[in-house]
């Protein structure tokens, strides 16, 4: 099988990559899918320390971070098409309604 | 190094590609189809790690549905293609946040974990039938909150992306 620091460092890649997009991108769906990678370096985490302890709980909260990322894909491409009929962009730094 | 080991080192490396790529295409769609092959080459991790159950869960949700629901998301908003406008000019702080986050994670995992006092460990039994028992038996509460918040997700999105009557198209 695989040794435990290989399958970390492949997952902080991911989420590096991820942290990177959240902040440089200014597409509303390129930030969702910068998203996506950081909770799939979750998913590498959870499933890499299951295979190192041998216990299948981990698994389990894989398949809820899955779950979730669906709901929080669904939820925030609506958000995005609700964006884009409202203001005919999705770039999020010219979003400011809230900001003071 | 196992036969496992290489096939993941192959499959990694494909996947960290295909993630950079992800975050500097300068073409949504492309993007999009990077995010296929880094998805896939996570559930081809699963797979080797032998978790078995979760890596197929992981190529039908995410290579199945969720990219087809970025597609949809790019088709309806009509994004504008070009690097300029779709990066924003915190480029070079985030590409250094970025980095630094790399780094400090590598730091981290090598001295906590050193590769060469890592053991191989056995393989892990993944299966759906015990995973099926662990998540009915000792996890039914939190999958039945999964599953409310799958249906709120639902009826949250539908609610907000629905056209309003009389609103004009």
């Amino acid at each position: 099988m695989i040794r435990l620091p290989l399958v970390l460092v492949f997952s902080a890649l991911l989420f590096s990559a991820g942290v990177y997009g959240v902040l440089a991108r200014r597409n509303a769906v390129m930030v969702l899918m910068a998203i996506e990678l950081m909770l799939n370096a979750v998913n590498v985490n959870l499933v890499g320390f299951s295979a190192q302890l041998r216990d299948v709980g981990p698994q389990v909260f894989t398949l809820f971070v899955i779950a979730v990322a669906a709901a929080e894909v669904g939820i925030g491409l609506a958000l995005v098409i609700l964006l884009f009929r409202n203001r005919a962009s999705i770039n999020v730094d010219e979003v400011n309604l809230l900001k003071w | 190094m196992t036969a496992q080991e290489y096939a993941f080192l192959v499959v990694a490396t494909i996947g960290s590609i295909a993630a950079i790529a992800v975050v500097t295409a300068r073409n949504v769609v492309h993007a999009a189809l990077y995010l296929v092959v880094a998805l896939l080459s996570v559930g081809v991790t699963f797979l080797l790690l032998g978790a078995e159950f979760v890596g197929w869960v992981q190529i039908l949700i995410y290579v199945g549905a969720i990219v087809i629901l970025f597609l949809f998301g790019l088709m309806l908003t009509k994004a504008p293609i070009g690097r300029d406008t779709l990066d924003n000019q915190h480029k070079l702080l985030g590409a250094v946040v970025g980095v630094l986050v790399f780094a400090g994670l590598v730091g981290l995992i090598t001295s906590a974990y050193p590769l060469a006092d890592a053991e191989t460990p056995p393989p892990t039994p993944g299966t759906s039938e015990l995973l099926g028992r662990v998540l009915f038996e000792d996890y039914v509460l939190p999958f039945e909150a999964v599953s409310f918040l799958l249906l709120a997700a639902l009826v949250g999105a539908i609610v907000l992306a629905r056209k309003d009557d009389g609103e004009p198209s």
